[in-house]
């Protein structure tokens, strides 16, 4: 039995490899979502704005046979849905949290009812890198086709954090998030700042839906995300606003969520339904651990509006 | 001049400013009428006034965010017509706020280089840096400008702010009280590299204070605002102390401080902290507090900068954070429950009274019954609100305690900072108290406000009360105080009484130096 001769170590090899696949929409609405976050604002509705990107994506890639227009177009989508939400946060007394609530709502709704005619025909799927050629091991290979939009976000990670210190935006960009005040002071127009890190991260959120609906799982349907907009809110603040630290967690919880399906193929048959719930424990479990009520979050950017 | 570019100091003169008639009319009221100072190149000039006088007006007009009424500007002689801060810059006019406004998670050399008007897209780190280093030689400030500036020390944060103002090419500064958060020392060294600053001509200083040893020891020269008019003016070294208090305030006259009574050494005491430690609000330190005794008919001075543990040692004595070790009033462990404050007369006023001691949108009436709403006439529990006695209590202690409020049915958060601190002070004073925890009182009052404060906590303590005072300002400590016990990085480490309290060490305690 030379298929699954590899045993056990199947695991953490699927584990492995769920990280990866997982995680990458993870990556995008986090690394999105730290933008937005910033800039001192919070967008909640990246959860819709993931949705409405997976069905652009799916759609435009289904009309015109190339899923990288669909990726454009997502891009766009999720910029428009960025730029409603910035625009009507500007206004004095609009909480950006009930705003992105709202935004989400409206997003998966939209997503839903433009999305019915594309459940059924098939697009074509994002093309993904065989670094596993090498070994004659099937699990190996499968394990090591890893899809080209991961290794773009791993890279934006970078570059992300690197452009924090180094360039006018990211100073910019640190410094509105800070203090609005400050910012006025240097003759720079927050509202403006944050509209634009919050088009910015909703294109990126937008990124991650097409790659849940033109790579894995591969196919539009209203259950696509399962709240995987929100958890990557969630994961911005454990990773503490820092990109490379986003990814890192985004891998994390990757590797949490393909912790089930894992088990199951090495033939655990009790109990594996628990760990589908990995990475929704792993959020709680986290969020309690990293909080504190006597201390306040270290690394927080002064503007936003939970840390006020 | 380009303001992207950044010259050596010395290349720069500084700039001399004068207003001519300046007026400033917001509707039917006039916050500036007809002000002229005159400010020449390369001197320190002092800007006195009590709140509400015009200062903050009357720079605001020099630095462009008011468009005065009428009256004109001058930078260096020349009319100059300025209609935004952007404009201000441009002529060499810089200000440093009370507040601070540089970005605390920016690093200080992040600071210097974003406040530029030019950025360049992707900055270079390693030539920015052979600048800065290069231009710091120039200044006569060390600071380390690798750290962020949160982690930097109140002193380091002003100094920074000054320095910014000169980086960017500013010749001319508004020091918008520069040492409220500083140690005496630090105020001291700052103020003296300012001034030796401005004897090489390389600065003109603009100084908004209220403390009158700055004044006479740093400033060559002295305006006075009293109600949006100059009230006086003239050289520091020919004017007293006393000749520019009454520039200041006019004819009032001031509430006096009652004789202090002297403390019985068997007075007893009313609040013990023993061994209490708590973790601060960043969670990566502990306030450790061994041994805090106040006793009845005494008042106990905190010094301290802010930020060093007298917030949490307040919040752990009013019972909002929780900590190890013993809080004991009157013999018995307190909790600061309702039942346990009501019981021993415990009273608070802690700091910002306005967010920490009142609800906002509340009415004034509401708010003075915080103590007592909920009691009936004969000491039970009452079910209903007693309305009219309420409203009867309020009135009578809104004019015992001269509080200025349209009616007692506005909300608390319309009244002037002065008129909210009496208000709480109404609500906390009346009655019986055994002890008292204050935390500064006075920040941001003006003079008679602050007279009348004093006034009371020292009746009160007269009276029997144990009065803990936190402040930051030490003037405030060395007048009220029996013993001064001071704060630092959230242990008490240095105690005097009163008689033998010396300025210089008790700030070298609070600056760590022990």
């Amino acid at each position: 039995m030379e298929a699954i001769g590899i045993g056990v170590w199947g695991v953490p090899l699927a584990v492995f490899a769920g990280a990866i696949r997982v995680s990458t929409p993870f990556i995008f609405v986090s690394l999105g979502e730290a933008i937005t976050e910033r800039s001192g604002r919070i967008n909640l509705g990246l959860e819709g704005t993931l949705v409405f990107g997976a069905m652009t994506a799916y759609a435009v890639a289904v009309v015109t046979l190339s899923p990288w227009l669909g990726v454009l177009a997502a891009m766009a989508v999720g910029a428009c849905f960025g730029i409603i939400h910035g625009f009507i946060c500007k206004f004095p007394k609009v909480n950006d949290i009930a705003i992105g609530i709202a935004m989400m709502q409206f997003g998966l709704g939209l997503a839903f009812f433009l999305g019915k005619p594309f459940i059924q025909p098939a697009a074509p799927r994002l093309p993904a890198i065989a670094f596993g050629a090498w070994s004659d091991l099937p699990q190996i290979q499968a394990a090591l086709n890893i899809n080209v939009l991961f290794l773009v976000g791993a890279a934006l990670a970078l570059v992300f954090w690197w452009a924090s210190r180094n360039t006018r935006v990211g100073l910019i960009l640190r410094v509105v998030g800070d203090s609005s005040d400050a910012a006025r002071a240097m003759g720079l127009n927050p509202d403006t700042v944050r509209l634009f890190a919050t088009a910015a991260g909703g294109a990126l959120a937008a990124i991650g839906g097409a790659y849940l609906s033109l790579y894995y799982p591969g196919s539009w349907n209203e259950g696509i995300s399962s709240g995987q907009g929100l958890m990557a809110v969630a994961l911005v603040i454990f990773a503490r606003w820092n990109p490379i630290g986003c990814s890192l967690a985004a891998l994390l919880f990757g590797g949490a969520g393909a912790l089930g399906p894992a088990l199951q193929s090495v033939g655990v048959t009790k109990g594996y339904y628990l760990f589908y719930a990995a990475p929704y424990v792993l959020t709680l479990v986290i969020m309690i651990a990293t909080s504190s009520p006597t201390r306040s979050l270290a690394g927080a950017p002064g503007a936003l509006s939970i840390t006020k | 001049m380009i303001i992207g570019e950044i010259r050596a100091p010395k290349s720069i003169p500084a700039v001399g400013i004068e207003t001519v008639e300046m007026t400033m009319r917001f509707g039917s009221f006039t916050a500036l009428d007809h002000v002229s100072i005159k400010v020449p190149a390369g001197t320190f000039h002092a800007l006195l006034g009590e709140n509400g006088a015009g200062k903050s007006t009357l720079v605001k007009c020099i630095m462009g965010f008011y468009h005065p009424t009428s009256g004109q500007l001058q930078v260096d002689g020349r009319e100059v017509a300025i209609a935004s801060p952007r404009d201000a810059a441009t002529h060499g006019l810089g200000m440093v706020y009370q507040h601070f406004t540089l970005v605390p998670s920016l690093t200080g050399a992040e600071n210097l280089v974003i406040s530029r008007a030019r950025v360049p897209t992707i900055i270079n780190w390693p030539k920015e840096k052979k600048r800065l280093s290069a231009f710091m030689e120039t200044m006569p400030f060390a600071i380390p400008l690798d750290r962020p500036v949160s982690a930097l020390a109140a002193g380091e944060k002003q100094k920074l702010e000054i320095i910014k103002q000169l980086y960017l090419g500013r010749r001319f500064l508004v020091l918008d009280e520069p040492t409220s958060v500083l140690t005496p020392a630090e105020a001291d060294d700052m103020l003296g590299l300012v001034r030796g600053m401005t004897e090489r001509g390389e600065l003109t200083v603009l100084m908004i204070s209220h403390k009158f040893h700055e004044v006479t020891r740093f400033a060559d020269a002295v305006s006075v605002l009293r109600r949006g008019r100059l009230s006086g003016a003239g050289r520091v070294s020919e004017l007293s102390t006393a000749d520019m208090a009454g520039m200041m305030i006019g004819d009032v006259k001031l509430a006096e401080l009652d004789t202090r009574l002297p403390v019985s050494p068997h007075a007893a005491p009313v609040l013990a902290v023993k061994k209490v430690k708590a973790p601060d609000r960043t969670g990566l330190k502990p306030i450790e507090i061994d041994d805090l005794v106040v006793r009845s008919g005494e008042i106990v001075g905190i010094a301290g900068i802010s930020g060093n543990g007298q917030k949490e040692l307040s919040e752990v004595l009013a019972g909002q954070r929780g900590a190890e070790g013993a809080v004991i009033v009157k013999g018995r462990p307190y909790g600061a429950t309702r039942l346990e404050t009501r019981a021993n007369n415990v009273r608070f006023i802690p700091e910002e009274p306005l967010n920490n001691a009142c609800a906002q949108n509340m009415t004034v009436t509401e708010n003075l019954a915080f103590r007592t709403f909920d009691l009936a006439k004969n000491g039970s529990d009452a079910i209903w609100l007693d309305a009219r006695g309420m409203k009867k209590r309020a009135m009578a202690l809104i004019s015992e305690f001269k509080v200025k409020t349209a009616s007692t049915a506005s909300p608390i958060a319309a009244l002037s900072g002065g008129n909210v601190q009496r208000a709480v002070l109404a609500r906390e004073l009346s009655g019986e108290v055994d002890l008292l925890i204050v935390s500064n009182p006075c920040f941001g009052l003006d003079f008679s406000a602050v007279a009348e404060i004093r006034a009371r906590i020292m009746k009160v303590r007269n009276a029997g009360a144990a009065v803990l005072l936190m402040s930051e300002d030490l003037d405030e400590l060395m007048e009220m105080s029996d013993r001064i016990l001071v704060m630092s990085d959230g242990k008490l480490v240095y105690e005097t009484p009163i008689r033998e309290a010396d300025v210089a060490v008790i700030g070298a305690h609070m600056a760590g130096h022990h």
